[in-house]
């Protein structure tokens, strides 16, 4: 295929009109829409609206609730191991905190927990930060400055979640975030800032203030990179258990936490972990692809904490909703589904349609916008690329004739690098985007806490729901694996205090298998997935082991 | 053969795969479940740091399984794991000076200028001048210089100094962030208000009204220009 600066002749046609418009569209920006306008929109065009989307969770304590499909099909299976079969009495691994998860939130937690006294295992299932929070570019809000105030982000907060989010999770979210800030300036973050120490900050989708604080383009990256950091500094009080997810939780017969089950990826042996305390913070479900999108999450990101804290009784909030993020990467097919960051339309980037014509305003909240690509693309005003794929352009090169030249390899290091290596010059073309499973809106119910109905269960992060109601603002999510984690942090240390876990038991998973027996549920189903498979129908075909045979494991 | 087809040999063994797809999605469709060697797979993690030659090349290169498109006659393996050196330290206790480098990194002195490590980054990052930046004490453009890197190790695998240049840089920004970049005095003040009790009456009476009185406030938001 022949290609002249990364994209075909066909595509060219319709970038020739992008850059036809282009010098108009510097100074005037499509009207956002009202609140009326965007939930029309959304009940036409976002995919949460889509029929089939959801079906009723038939067991466990949200029963009776509507369920995002891929999500129901693996809280109605069965787990990993049988209950009856593994030596609860002994146990491999004792600690006063396991913090299952790397990412953010369970850093957070490991750091906070250490720095009280309490003795922290943190386990993960890939590499300790091989998770979202390391993926997060744009950046993280927190109303610090003197236009703005914690009552003013959380105005923006529940109206960018359609006014349901639970008030005391978003009143601990904005209140904490100027805290979060100076935390992570005192470890060592390189926030963007001006010479005098003011952070550069920009709008995000649905703020009403500039309070989007960035490290370039590399923020969630900087900021996890300082917590593994501090994390490793602390052998003494943390110990780091890589490619050992957990699958199961434990309770005592109280049904208070005792542990969890953990699976070493390498061994395939499933080991029992004693801990008073437990904290989730094992991310969402993005690599589960909702109605088969592609995309943003990490590796691992296949909802275990949801699947194993609901088996242990913690109910389920706003587990109909889906974040699309608007812009992921349409093209080139390398990269489909990757995220280009919402700090590019920040910055001053907008999409437009294949004649080159604004449709919508570049920062309306996330689901909004997301919607309005999927209108523009199925109303023919996409843009086609060789795999048959749809986007809209986003205007990069506008950037620098808002901002002035060398913005955007200042700004976007990372988006720059990502398409130079496909040939592909942001700063002088365009890219193709469409929306991409970015975020899991809801997740296991928490008090301000983030402790659940099961005592000694803290859950914070992505894995937990509420906080954002039906749709998150940019931002907020790396600020809440940091509030969140933080909290869940002290009130396990607290929670220890004076507790002893009785004897390990798996009953609640009995009881759960019981009730996935009584509504004929398959006996192959299994969960947690631990990792996607992205295996070929036709390798899967010839991979006939069905069993453990003879010596081969 | 296909003209939509390359051969790859994945630790020697040839596998035909599509030649639009990147390292890491083609050990997929070879049949491979990556345990090791992937993370976040869009190039920010460094997990799936791969080392490959191109047949009849005597060359040695380096690049991120998740960003690189396979070419026919590529001969590749992935690291699972670096195993490097880590200095543990109390960052509160240090000072932004090539005196903690001296004590905690002692072969970053060793190095010979040979631009391997450079070579090396799959961020095209130009890691021999900032590990020149760290020796000759300019923490600020060491910081600077490393800020991309995404320490997948390769530039420590190839050092014939032994450097361990990615755990370097992490200790160089941290020390730049918090000692040398200008703090940040509107955060130390709203900081200090919220502790004082501040803005809490405020939250608390946006959590008091009714969903229409939200929706009024919402509406009314001035946005800032």
């Amino acid at each position: 295929m022949d290609l002249k600066g990364g994209y075909t002749n066909e595509m060219w046609q319709s970038i020739e009109k992008v850059e036809a418009t282009r010098k108009s569209r510097v100074e005037k920006l499509h009207p956002a829409m009202s609140l009326e306008e965007g939930d029309a929109l959304l009940k036409k065009y976002h995919p949460d609206y889509k029929e089939g989307n959801t079906r009723e969770l038939r067991v466990g304590s949200s029963k009776g609730t509507s369920v995002v499909q891929e999500v129901v099909d693996l809280l109605e299976a069965y787990p990993r191991i049988d209950p009856d079969k593994i030596d609860l009495t002994k146990t491999d691994l004792e600690t006063d905190i396991l913090v299952i998860g790397g990412g953010g939130a369970g850093a957070s937690a490991a750091i906070i927990a250490a720095e009280s006294g309490a003795s922290v295992t943190i386990v993960t299932k890939l590499r300790l930060g091989d998770a979202n929070t390391m993926m997060a570019q744009g950046g993280i809000q927190a109303a610090d400055k003197e236009n703005d105030s914690p009552a003013i982000h959380y105005l923006d907060v529940i109206g960018g979640g359609h006014f349901r989010n639970i008030p005391e999770l978003v009143k601990a979210l904005v209140m904490d975030a100027p805290g979060v800030i100076g935390w992570l300036e005192d470890l060592g973050v390189m926030f963007d800032k001006e010479k005098d120490g003011t952070m550069i900050t920009l709008h995000g989708g649905g703020t009403s203030r500039k309070r989007m604080h960035s490290a370039r383009d590399y923020t969630g990256g900087e900021i996890m990179k300082c917590l593994r950091d501090e994390v490793q500094n602390h052998p003494d009080s943390i110990n780091i258990l890589e490619f050992s997810p957990a699958v199961e939780l434990l309770l005592d017969e109280d049904g208070k936490v005792s542990g969890a089950i953990l699976f070493n990826l390498e061994t395939e042996e499933y080991l029992v972990a004693r801990a008073t305390s437990v904290i989730f913070s094992t991310g969402g479900f993005g690599r589960l692809h909702i109605q088969g999108f592609p995309t943003t999450n990490h590796y691992g990101a296949t909802a275990d904490g949801l699947i194993m804290g609901y088996r242990a009784g913690v109910k389920l909030v706003f587990m109909d909703t889906v974040q699309y993020h608007p812009t992921g990467a349409a093209y080139p097919e390398q990269i489909v589904g990757q995220l280009v960051t919402e700090k590019i339309r920040g910055a001053g980037a907008e999409p437009v349609n294949v004649i080159g014509e604004q449709f919508v305003y570049p920062l309306e909240p996330r689901d909004i916008e997301a919607a309005s690509l999927i209108r523009e693309c199925a109303t023919g005003k996409g843009v086609e690329t060789p795999t048959g794929m749809k986007g809209v352009w986003l205007d990069t090169p506008l950037i620098e004739m808002k901002a002035g030249k060398g913005a955007i390899e200042k700004g976007f290091p990372a988006m720059f690098r990502q398409n130079m290596r496909f040939g592909i010059n942001i700063t002088e073309t365009p890219i193709l985007v469409y929306p991409t499973l970015h975020y899991q809106n809801g997740g296991l119910e928490i008090s301000d806490d983030c402790s659940t109905t099961v005592p000694g269960l803290y859950v914070a992060g992505e894995v937990s729901g509420g906080v954002h109601g039906r749709n998150r603002l940019m931002g907020n999510s790396l600020l809440g694996v940091l509030v969140f984690g933080q909290r869940a942090g002290r009130a396990a240390t607290e929670y220890i205090k004076g507790v002893t876990p009785g004897k390990l038991s798996l009953k609640h998973v009995k009881k759960y298998v019981k009730e996935l027996r009584e509504i004929d549920i398959a006996e192959d189903k299994v969960a947690p997935m631990v990792l996607p498979d992205y295996t070929r129908k036709e390798t899967k075909e010839k991979q006939l082991t069905t069993q453990y045979l003879g010596t081969l494991r | 053969m296909d003209d939509n087809m390359v051969r790859i040999y994945i630790m020697g063994k040839e596998y035909r795969v599509p030649s639009n797809l990147t390292i890491l999605t083609a050990m997929e469709y070879a049949g491979y479940q990556v345990k090791r060697g992937a993370g976040c797979r869009e190039g920010f993690c460094g997990a799936c740091a791969t080392v490959y030659r191109l047949e009849d090349d005597y060359k040695l290169r380096a690049d991120l399984a998740c960003q690189t498109k396979v070419e026919d006659g590529m001969f590749l393996a992935q690291l699972p794991f670096v195993p490097a050196q880590r200095a543990r330290y109390d960052i509160d206790q240090l000072s932004p000076t090539v005196g903690v480098f001296q004590r905690l990194y002692p072969e970053t002195f060793k190095c010979v200028s040979c631009n391997t490590c450079t070579k090396a980054c799959p961020q095209d990052i130009n890691v021999m001048d900032y590990v020149q930046a760290i020796i000759r004490e300019d923490i600020e453009r060491a910081a600077d210089i490393s800020f991309d890197c995404i320490m997948c190790g390769l530039c420590a695998m190839r050092c014939p100094a032994e450097i361990v240049q990615y755990n370097v840089a992490i200790l160089v920004r941290r020390l730049y962030g918090k000692y040398l970049a200008p703090r940040s005095l509107h955060t130390e003040k709203r900081i200090e208000e919220l502790n004082k009790g501040m803005w809490k009456k405020e939250v608390e009476e946006l959590m008091s009204l009714s969903e229409e009185e939200l929706k009024k406030r919402y509406k009314k938001r001035e946005k800032e220009a």
